[in-house]
């Protein structure tokens, strides 16, 4: 059984964000970047698919040079081959993303193709099912479980408070959520051994695309811009636990008139 | 400009709220772009919603009654949405952000080669584009998008557009022959574990806990104030982590953003990551022992104190407020 794991590096969730001179594009100077959380999720599900079924898993990024650390932590923890698609996915749309990657997918050897349920930071949720799409592939989204049989996976998909169970035939795609599993840290030999393995370079020439068709397609951003300063408002003290009970429920009742 | 399409999602005959906000903003780019608002719905009772589809605007209902789409499966469903974008050519397509939602539209967008912008809170019609503002990096940001492709499409965030009727009558049925997709996965069961208990997605109130509740079992001063208010339940990554609450409640960058109308935190201090998950709720209430907690800068009304002491008081305040007194 054979993975292929599509990576988002991403600002450390703890950072601040900044805009940058065009006003279009985050800071990236000082910022720590990270494997996108859910990913995390996606990567253990396909280390022990690997580790019952034997086959490899493929990590994959599409990005500029500092996505290779993403996929050297991630080769780290269990996987064993990388695939780096270098090129400005910043300006590229989701679709454009997802191009990229299904085209890259089709050179690896695949039964499950995995992704976190959504990239934190640009928070689109979309790239997973486009690439389904673009493969023709069955896709389950926002997965807390899964298990895969003869040909086919079964995977429970998360709804507004209830879960749809999914069977899907394989090759198929799924989205990661957060509690389909407890991801694993790198082991020291871990490290040492991803040290070894080559990462596999790839420009989207050689994928057969013009990256016309990529970059700068269908959404394009027009400004980046930080929230309005919050103040912070009134501030009480609640010593008196029902004269402060009385002063909450008068101000949901006036303000938020929601009583 | 030919129109904007909306697609509404059924539960029980009615149009789910999700979708009555999209149709609202929907009727109002079509309003500027000078075109004509049209709904979409499917399964069996599709073309039942044209009343209420009118109701919010919309001048069509393109239906397609079919039982194999009584449920939401991705692939059928995208089948009959590529029928009806073939037969009404729309300029914009929109979707309610809801987990059906967030599946279909890539899926469809991908099909027919169109941008979506995510999760939009704000959306107009400028120089012939549709303009989207949405929420980045959790709300630590917001970035402006301009959606150039046709047909242009979005998932708008719950609460951010409230559903505004016209007052207009029935919409005119539609009604489109579902032809069959071929579809590799299938819905096996639907389960409803934690039936009767409201999801944050969608919730107007929520009332949320963090690691000053102490343990797992203290998620009852949460619960109970929740249940008496009639809102969801929230926590913080920390308590959900150390296992106390399900991931299902969790606000913030790896959990849930939402923008309620009232959000009450209590005992959460107020990391970056959870600020950014919360801090476009309308109106927040925050209870913390520490006065330097960096929630109180978001806060609307912050309350110093014992959570353990406020919660109980203020459970009994709103009962009592409820009830008439």
């Amino acid at each position: 059984m054979n993975s292929v794991v599509c990576i988002a590096q991403v600002p450390d969730t703890e950072s601040r964000i900044k805009i940058g001179a065009d006003g279009r594009h985050i800071d990236e100077a000082g910022l720590k970047f990270i494997v996108s959380p859910y990913d995390e999720y996606a990567l253990e599900e396909a280390i022990r698919l690997k580790e019952k079924s034997a086959g490899d898993v493929t990590v994959l990024s599409f990005g500029p040079d500092r996505v290779q650390q993403a996929l050297r932590e991630s080769l780290a923890r269990g996987a064993t081959k990388a695939l780096h698609v270098k090129g400005n996915s910043g300006d590229a749309d989701a679709l454009g993303i997802a191009k990229v990657l299904a085209a890259a997918i089709k050179s690896v050897p695949h039964d499950v193709v995995f992704f976190g349920k959504q990239g934190v930071g640009t928070d689109n949720s979309l790239v997973g099912p486009m690439v389904a799409e673009l493969l023709g592939y069955p896709q389950v989204n926002v997965i807390t479980h899964m298990e895969v049989g003869e040909g086919k996976l079964t995977a429970h998909r998360e709804l507004e408070g209830a879960e749809d169970v999914v069977e899907a035939a394989l090759p198929a795609v799924v989205t990661a959520q957060k509690g389909l599993n407890e991801p694993r840290y790198a082991s020291l030999k871990g490290i040492m051994g991803a040290k070894k393995i080559a990462i596999d370079v790839k420009s989207i020439a050689d994928l057969g695309l013009d990256e016309s068709d990529v970059v700068g397609q269908r959404v394009q951003t027009v400004s980046l811009a930080l929230p309005p300063e919050k103040s912070g408002g009134r501030k009480i003290d609640g010593a008196d636990a029902a004269a402060a009970a009385k002063e909450i429920v008068k101000y949901i009742r006036e303000e938020a008139k929601a009583l | 400009m030919a129109g904007v399409l909306v697609v509404c999602e059924l539960q029980n005959g009615k149009i789910k709220k999700a979708s009555r906000e999209a149709l609202t903003i929907g009727r109002k780019i079509a309003e500027a772009a000078g075109g004509e608002l049209a709904a979409f719905a499917a399964g069996s009772g599709a073309a039942g919603a044209a009343e209420e589809a009118g109701k919010f605007g919309a001048k069509t209902l393109y239906a397609v009654a079919d039982a194999q789409l009584d449920v939401y499966t991705t692939e059928p469903y995208a089948a009959a949405l590529k029928q009806v974008i073939d037969q009404a050519q729309p300029s914009v397509v929109l979707f309610g952000g809801t987990s059906n939602g967030r599946d279909l539209a890539p899926r469809i967008a991908a099909r027919v080669n169109a941008g979506v912008a995510s999760d939009v809170d704000r959306l107009e019609w400028t120089d012939g584009r549709l303009r989207a503002r949405r929420p980045v990096y959790s709300g630590k940001a917001f970035a402006t998008v301009d959606v150039v492709s046709t047909p242009a499409m979005a998932t708008t965030r719950p609460n951010a557009f409230p559903p505004e009727e016209t007052g207009a009558g029935a919409a005119e049925v539609v009604n489109v022959s579902y032809q069959p997709a071929e579809s590799k996965s299938k819905l096996m069961e639907t389960k409803t574990p934690e039936a009767g208990e409201l999801s944050i997605a969608e919730a107007d109130i929520i009332v949320s806990g963090g690691r000053g509740l102490k343990e797992a079992a203290n998620f009852s001063y949460i619960r109970d104030l929740a249940h008496a208010i009639n809102g969801a339940v929230g926590a913080s990554r920390a308590t959900v982590d150390a296992g106390w609450i399900d991931h299902q409640h969790q606000v913030g960058q790896t959990g849930r953003v939402v923008s309620p109308n009232l959000y009450i935190a209590a005992g959460i201090s107020g990391a970056i990551q959870h600020l950014a998950g919360m801090s476009s709720s309308k109106h927040i209430v925050a209870i913390n022992k520490d006065p330097e907690a960096p929630i109180f800068r978001v806060a609307d009304l912050g309350v110093v104190g014992d959570l353990f002491q406020i919660l109980p008081a203020l459970t009994e305040e709103v009962k009592q407020a409820k009830s008439g007194h």
